[in-house]
């Protein structure tokens, strides 16, 4: 079943950001079905970004901004803490972060699924298009601000101001929200919900280990989707 | 008859503070409760190209004869750090446009023309369509804030990147394109459902400030290999600290909009009074690439106003090497063209005056999503025409730098011009005609 082996490593003490990329850009057929490593990544920005193969890459370490962004059909597994907009505008694949994520995570994401085992900062899902993120831990102020598809699963706390000026996003939450944004409301949890979230853990590798019960739903009222001058004192 | 019939009358007189224009806008504020959004750029009268002219040669400049003559206008876009650097026949070319705002047919027009004359098209808010791709020979993709329709598969299809902090029209603003004009298609190509309106945030969402762009750049050229130029497009508000900070952040292009440039929809207030004229922003954007050692490294795209081969000149000559256009791209195709008058009436304007783009009922079918409408635009005579009239700039633009002698249209120079003002003067830092006075040149920007 796992064709993955044997290891191709990129050690970034010694290999070039740009070596890298450029392999993973190039692989096909074979390296594949190898899994990549890439070590010593030590914050560097811009790791494994704008890979379009089904690929599995393993990082070893904390990345700085923008890794794995536009991933489409890649693996990308961070044993470490992530920087800015990670996985950002991802098209479809896996992201799975072991630690902290920081702002913009998942931001304008069009597909694929997000894992943050740790927190998430400020603005996490952010303008998200169709990408599903789930959380383990908190996310902070104005997640999921603007958010148009996707849904954004956060297992602890919400910070202020979530789904903000939100269109067609789910948001579930199964701690605090500290406060709603402009035209953000909570909505019923029903059956349908709960499967939908259930399914979504599912693909998270929470699967039954998590009462999807205790969640609750926030969408957009829709209130703010047609500029009316009665609304001016919500944007 | 009263003894005052002989008496001459003071005729009515408008005041020039509460002019008919300002009473009728507070007339209308007051019945609507809602401010004035329109498409376009500034209506205002500011300094423009058409406050400077050029000297000529004659005793101290030798000319060149205008149809032997060689006169150089290509150029190349995206030579400092791209493995793939454009190479355009002229310096004019296409500003962004987002199909949604334009109609697919619009769009596919304005590839059309760009093609024919060698020049590149831009695509705008709302992703690059198959039918400009398909006929933009040269094509430069937007990374917006909104980053709808963003996705690396036409990141990697597009010939150059231009990553927009924001427009002449409206420095410091976001966009709204009207649910009005939200077909299926542009719905759909943007992730969100049809007929809503559709907010185009007005900062990026996973960056912030010049020391992130500097990385969002590293990224995008991670993500194609560094192989297409990077341009960053800033509406002219502090064009000195603006261009030194995306040179700083890597940019292998600076584009500059001027106030005069256009925008799909935005509040008129916004529109005539955030942002800087032309006229006023090239000068100390040159002298900030100068200043770094970058001019003609980093090349520089102004937009905003630019009508003519005149101005594209008068452009160059203040430094730029290469101009945009956008509201004259569309009169070309055909937009606010007086055989439509009736319908303009009917929309309660007049032909040269229609600026209600946001509303989606454009006569001339190019600032429309209805199918109706956008059917009358045909794209190969909308494209034709645009071909046409670049050739023309291209022309004029030639025919004034021999005219100053020079062999490339980048070797004219700001001793070229001088200023029918004092304002102008001051603003491109030319003398006033028939003297050696450039006001404000004590100072700093």
């Amino acid at each position: 079943m796992n064709a993955i082996s044997p290891d191709l490593t990129f050690d970034l003490a010694d290999t070039s950001l740009r070596e890298l990329n450029a392999a993973l850009h190039a692989a096909t057929g074979e390296s594949n079905a190898r899994r990549w490593r890439v070590l010593n990544p030590n914050g560097r920005h811009a790791v494994a970004v704008g890979i379009a193969a089904p690929l599995t890459v393993e990082i070893e370490g904390h990345v700085g901004y923008y890794c794995a962004g536009m991933n489409a059909e890649a693996s990308v597994i961070i044993h470490g803490n992530a920087g800015v907009g990670l996985a950002e505008n991802m098209m479809s694949g896996f992201v799975h972060v072991r630690g902290d994520a920081s702002q913009a995570a998942g931001a304008t994401g069009h597909g694929g699924l997000l894992v943050i085992d740790g927190n998430a900062s400020a603005r996490c899902g952010i303008s998200m298009k169709g990408i599903d993120i789930v959380v383990k831990g908190s996310v902070g102020h104005m997640s999921a601000f603007m958010g148009q598809s996707g849904s954004l699963i956060v297992l602890g706390d919400a910070g202020e101001a979530l789904g903000d000026s939100l269109y067609e996003a789910r948001l579930f939450v199964r701690g605090s929200v500290k406060s709603l944004g402009a035209d953000c409301i909570e909505k019923e949890m029903r059956d349908e919900h709960k499967v939908l979230l259930a399914e979504k853990l599912k693909a998270a590798g929470l699967d039954g280990s998590v009462d999807v019960s205790a969640f609750k739903r926030y969408g957009s009222a829709r209130q703010l989707y047609n500029f009316h001058v009665d609304n001016a004192s919500a944007y | 008859m009263t003894a005052h019939s002989n008496v001459p009358r003071t005729p009515p007189r408008f005041s020039a503070t509460f002019d008919p224009a300002t009473l009728a806008e507070i007339r209308r504020a007051a019945a609507t409760g809602i401010y004035d959004i329109r498409g376009g750029g500034t209506k205002r009268k500011v300094p423009h190209f058409d406050d400077l002219l050029f000297l000529g040669a004659s005793m101290s400049r030798y000319p060149l004869e205008g149809y032997r003559e060689k006169c150089g206008t290509e150029v190349v876009l995206g030579t400092r750090f791209a493995k793939k650097p454009i190479t355009l026949k002229t310096p004019v070319t296409i500003a962004g446009m987002s199909f949604g705002a334009l109609s697919a047919q619009a769009k596919e027009a304005l590839g059309r023309g760009a093609t024919t004359v060698g020049t590149s098209t831009t695509t705008g808010d709302g992703g690059m369509t198959p039918e400009e791709r398909g006929q933009s020979q040269t094509l430069v993709y937007q990374y917006l804030p909104s980053r709808y329709g963003m996705n690396p598969v036409d990141l990697r299809k597009a010939d150059a990147i231009e990553i927009v902090i924001g427009q002449g029209a409206k420095p410091g603003g976001g966009g709204m394109l009207l649910g009005q004009k939200i077909s299926d298609r542009v719905a759909a190509m943007r992730n969100l459902p049809k007929g809503i309106d559709q907010r185009s945030a007005c900062r990026h969402p996973d960056w912030t400030g010049p020391d992130d762009l500097e990385i969002k750049i590293e990224e995008l050229r991670e993500i194609t290999d560094w192989e297409k130029p990077i341009y960053v497009k800033v509406g002219a508000s502090r064009p000195y600290y603006d261009i030194a900070l995306a040179v700083k952040a890597g940019a292998d292009v600076v584009v500059l909009d001027g106030m005069q440039g256009g925008t799909a929809a935005t509040q008129d207030v916004f529109i005539e009074n955030v942002g800087l004229p032309i006229l006023s922003a090239i000068r100390p954007a040159v002298q900030a690439l100068q200043d770094l050692g970058m001019h003609r490294k980093v090349q520089l795209i102004v937009s905003g106003g630019i009508r003519s081969g005149a101005d594209v000149a008068k452009a160059l000559a203040l430094g730029a090497d290469a101009v945009a256009i956008g509201t004259a791209a569309l009169v070309a195709l055909g937009d606010n063209d007086p055989q439509f008058e009736d319908e303009y009436q009917a929309l309660g304007t007049t032909a040269g005056a229609y600026d209600d783009w946001h509303e989606g009922l454009d006569p001339a079918g190019i600032t429309t999503q209805d199918p109706v409408l956008a059917a009358r635009l045909d794209p190969v005579k909308a494209g034709h025409r645009l071909a046409n009239y670049l050739s023309v700039m291209t022309l004029e633009a030639q025919t004034i730098a021999r005219a100053c002698g020079k062999s490339h249209v980048h070797n004219l120079e700001p001793e070229d011009l001088v200023a029918l003002t004092v304002e102008a003067a001051a603003m491109a830092g030319v003398p006033l005609a028939g003297t050696s006075w450039i006001p404000g040149r004590t100072g700093g920007y």
